[in-house]
């Protein structure tokens, strides 16, 4: 009996410590796809470089590798990239953080649960659904008002990406406002405050953090959007400033390539990953800085 | 003895809106009229931003739908892409969608669910936990492009997969993971801590208890959370772009190995022809796109909504 | 010092309800300038509640009916007309838990009720912030770093703190809510000290659930049982000789 019992328990032993090996291995491949994002990226860049100096590619502001006399100017799409990027917050900025002051001070709780899902239904929709609506219905319907603009500009994907991130601004927002402890706004109602100025000297300055976190993450998110620039944006690399011309974004030059015929050595190919490394450093920049504030603010708590 | 101490009064009321009780009639003075006027103009202002999305997004969607519902029927479902656009069909995007939700799901969930198993239950606070910690997190943020940069170089080329359906499946499985691992160790954090302590109690090991307890108790949530993870992969276009989906497909995926489309994949196609006609198919297969996403996230919602009520009782 | 008119806050009838709960049943109760009126009760007894109507904190939580009348100079603080905002610039409030906010500093805190009312003063704000320091007993020991934030300063520190942020908007009452519950008994010692200096300018209302500290600092003692004003009087007198047989049991022990 004791013999039967002993290997019983040795066989499950053996079981449950394979089992556990395999759950580690699965967790440790999170690891391992960063690796593989970080080496495939580097490589490649490393690649590119060998072939073109990186004066070529960090001082110049033309873009043309596509073309017959080729040049790598990052900028280009850099700015590209970052003039959508901020029609995006200017739009999804004050609309965030007015939509969360409004859920979190004003609105009862029933209108409070209705919107916030309604809100996220926002963050649903696939993007290349909000491309079609930026190119169908923004960009002619601008052009009725705005001189000038060209069918692909900078100004639609932009003002369409920012309806789009506001749920990302605003759950964040409203969640912090909302938890503004009961005894900070007292002390400002009972000194005679009305709402407002507890708004304004009381709850915003309490989320304060809360609020840039938020609005780097919807930074970060908007700098790697693909499909609405890609279709609505241009795939033309223009080094502007004007939102009403054609330009083309680090997302959508790497689409462009990756829709054509590239042979796999050739320098076009190595192109969409130095594009990429560089979009991968600018979202890590602003992703990491928003977590870490996000983070920080959690430990000093008074 | 008091049935509630005034304690309770004073602290369930964690909410500070101004209520108007019915004796107090204020507004006399030109200063509190003023300040009355401003607050609700900002209030009005404030609640024009909630619902200005909303509204824009109703406007949009409602357009898209008329003019998609339009396009749809039987022959559109079961077309082939063709040069004509009266004459096209999504069957190819829907299927090859379908196979990679299927391919997607069958990769993503046990590895997403494992890894949040280990993190959850078995791992002790380790350099090792935050690094892999930290390594979810940082992956939540990255591009979807940069995922399919990710597969084209590592599954298409490295691997030798070329541009398949099991490609693509691979390359979206990576990208929802995070999101997955996340869901799902927020659904083993609702189970109270003390059942686990039980079930060991009672001589079962660390495996039993997760397999027996935990994992049962969780598993609605976790489904949820998988529900939304693989809408999410379906509306993806950009990695599975990269990877060299086909953008005309001819005929049906027929392997694992097959090239393939999907419906977010066609509708850029469509978008992207200068054609009227092209444009009134894309709103078509758009329509189908989220009817698809809207019969995952209702489920989703539904078995949530389900769950909490049989839970009360628990 | 400021010379605050002689005021006084006479409740007639007050009663408080939440929902179905009387929290404070029909007390009529009057506060004078120049003393400080001490409310005992064990706890549950409706002290806190009655506290809260003297600056209508209680317009905060939806559900509380009001009835009866809180008179602040003659002038019934409910009524149609007024303005709940300017009562609570006349009658201050100091917290159980301090509360000075966060993200300002010590002199913004001390300030923080002009930042919030847009009131106007002759005084220099640096003259204001000084004197409400001072008579909080706390300038010397932060006039170095005023602009330090307030989160730095130990729990009394931070209580005297808010009691200052209350002094400058020159208050003609003061509301003490338990002020000393959350401190150490040297801060609580320094705060009942303060309170003497201060109670010759102010009316000063000051709930406790401390009797000695009711006994040590007021000149006047309500006894409140289940929302019911047992019994007001001399503070000596209650305490050594109360008529109320409740009130004797309270305060020899014998509950509470």
């Amino acid at each position: 009996m004791k013999c039967d019992l002993a290997s019983q328990r040795r066989a499950e032993r053996m079981m449950v410590a394979s089992v556990e090996t395999i759950l580690k291995a699965s967790a440790a491949i999170s690891i391992l796809v960063t690796v593989g994002v970080l080496y495939v990226l580097i490589t490649k860049t490393f690649d590119f470089f060998e072939q073109i100096p990186p004066s070529a590619f960090f001082f110049d502001t033309v873009w043309t590798p596509l073309f017959e006399t080729k040049r790598f100017g990052i900028w280009s799409l850099v700015t590209g990239s970052l003039l959508v990027t901020s029609v995006a917050m200017i739009t999804a900025a004050p609309l965030g953080i007015m939509a969360s002051i409004y859920l979190s001070e004003f609105a009862s709780p029933k209108i409070r649960g209705l919107v916030k899902p309604l809100l996220e239904l926002l963050a649903g929709i696939p993007t290349v659904v909000y491309g079609y609506f930026a190119l169908t219905i923004v960009t002619p319907g601008l052009m009725k008002i705005i001189p000038h603009l060209s069918g692909f500009n900078a100004l639609s994907p932009g003002i369409v990406m920012g309806f789009m991130l506001v749920p990302t601004v605003s759950s964040l927002c409203e969640d912090a406002m909302y938890k503004t402890p009961r005894y900070l706004k007292e002390a400002a109602y009972s000194l005679g405050a009305r709402k407002l100025s507890t708004i304004f000297l009381v709850v915003l300055p309490y989320a304060r953090s809360t609020i840039i976190a938020a609005l780097f993450l919807a930074f970060a998110r908007a700098i790697g959007e693909t499909m609405i620039v890609a279709i609505a944006a241009g795939l033309k690399p223009n080094f502007t400033l004007d939102v009403r011309q054609p330009i083309q974004t680090m997302t959508a030059y790497i689409v462009q390539v990756s829709m054509g015929d590239t042979p796999q050595q050739s320098i076009e190919y190595l192109t969409i990953f130095a594009v990429g490394a560089t979009l991968f450093l600018l979202t890590f920049i602003f992703h990491s800085t928003s977590k870490i504030i996000l983070r920080s603010r959690f430990t000093v708590t008074t | 003895m008091a049935a509630f101490s005034e304690q309770d009064f004073l602290s369930t009321a964690n909410e500070m809106k101004e209520v108007e009780s019915a004796r107090v009639i204020v507004g006399i003075t030109r200063e509190e009229k003023n300040a009355q006027l401003v607050e609700r103009i900002f209030r009005l202002l404030c609640l024009s931003a909630a619902f200005l999305p909303l509204l824009i997004l109703a406007f949009l969607v409602g357009n898209t739908v008329i003019s998609g519902l339009e396009r749809i029927d039987l022959d559109f479902l079961t077309g082939f892409p063709s040069r004509f656009a009266s004459k096209a069909g999504i069957l190819p995007a829907l299927i090859g969608t379908f196979y990679l939700m299927l391919l997607t799901t069958i990769i993503a969930l046990p590895l997403g669910v494992a890894s949040a198993i280990y993190l959850e239950e078995y791992a002790k606070d380790t350099w090792f936990k935050s690094l892999i910690e930290l390594n979810v997190t940082n992956l939540a943020g990255v591009p979807s492009i940069i995922f399919g940069l990710l597969g084209l170089e590592l599954f298409v080329r490295a691997l030798g997969l070329g541009p398949s359906l099991v490609a693509g499946a691979l390359t979206l499985s990576l990208l929802i993971l995070p999101v997955m691992i996340t869901a799902t160790r927020e659904a083993l954090k609702t189970v109270p801590k003390n059942l686990r302590e039980a079930g060991l109690a009672l001589g079962g090991t660390k495996l039993s208890v997760t397999l027996r307890v935990v994992l049962p108790l969780a598993m609605s949530q976790i489904i949820t959370g998988a529900i939304l993870s693989i809408a999410r992969a379906i509306g993806e276009s950009a990695p599975i772009i990269v990877i060299g989906a086909a953008t005309y497909l001819a005929f049906l995926p027929n392997g694992l190995l097959s090239e393939f489309s999907a419906l977010p994949l066609q509708i850029f196609q469509w978008v992207e022809r200068p054609q009227a006609d092209f444009v009134e198919n894309a709103s078509g297969a758009i329509v189908v796109l989220l009817a698809i996403l809207a019969i995952f996230n209702l489920s989703a919602a539904w078995l949530r909504h389900h769950k909490e009520k049989s839970r009360g009782s628990l | 010092m400021t010379q605050a008119t002689a005021s006084t806050m006479t409740t007639h009838n007050l009663s408080v309800r939440y929902g179905k709960h009387l929290a404070v049943d029909q007390v009529s109760l009057s506060i004078h300038s120049g003393q400080v009126t001490a409310i005992i009760g064990p706890s549950g007894c409706g002290k806190s509640t009655f506290i809260r109507c003297l600056n209508r904190m209680h317009d905060f939580i939806a559900g509380v009916e009001v009835d009866g009348q809180i008179l602040l100079d003659g002038v019934d603080i409910y009524g149609p007309s007024v303005d709940p905002v300017s009562i609570r610039r006349r009658v201050g409030m100091v917290f159980q838990k301090p509360n000075p906010f966060p993200h300002m500093s010590i002199m913004q805190n001390v300030l923080s009720g002009f930042a919030f009312t847009r009131k106007r003063t002759s005084k220099s704000k640096e003259e204001i912030a000084e004197i409400a320091l001072k008579n909080a007993a706390l300038f010397d020991e932060v006039k170095d770093r005023l602009n330090a934030p307030s989160g730095a300063l130990s729990g009394g520190q931070q209580q005297r703190l808010c009691i200052a942020r209350a002094l400058a908007m020159e208050p003609e009452v003061l509301l003490l809510d338990e002020p000393c519950s959350a401190l150490d008994p040297i801060s609580t010692a320094r705060i009942e000290d303060l309170i003497h200096t201060l109670r010759t300018n102010y009316a000063i209302v000051i709930v406790t659930h401390n009797m000695q500290q009711a006994a040590r600092v007021s000149q006047v003692t309500a006894y409140f049982l289940s929302g019911k004003l047992i019994e007001v009087d001399e503070t000596r007198k209650l305490f050594t000789n109360p008529a109320d047989q409740r009130t004797e049991d309270y305060i020899t022990g014998k509950f509470g």
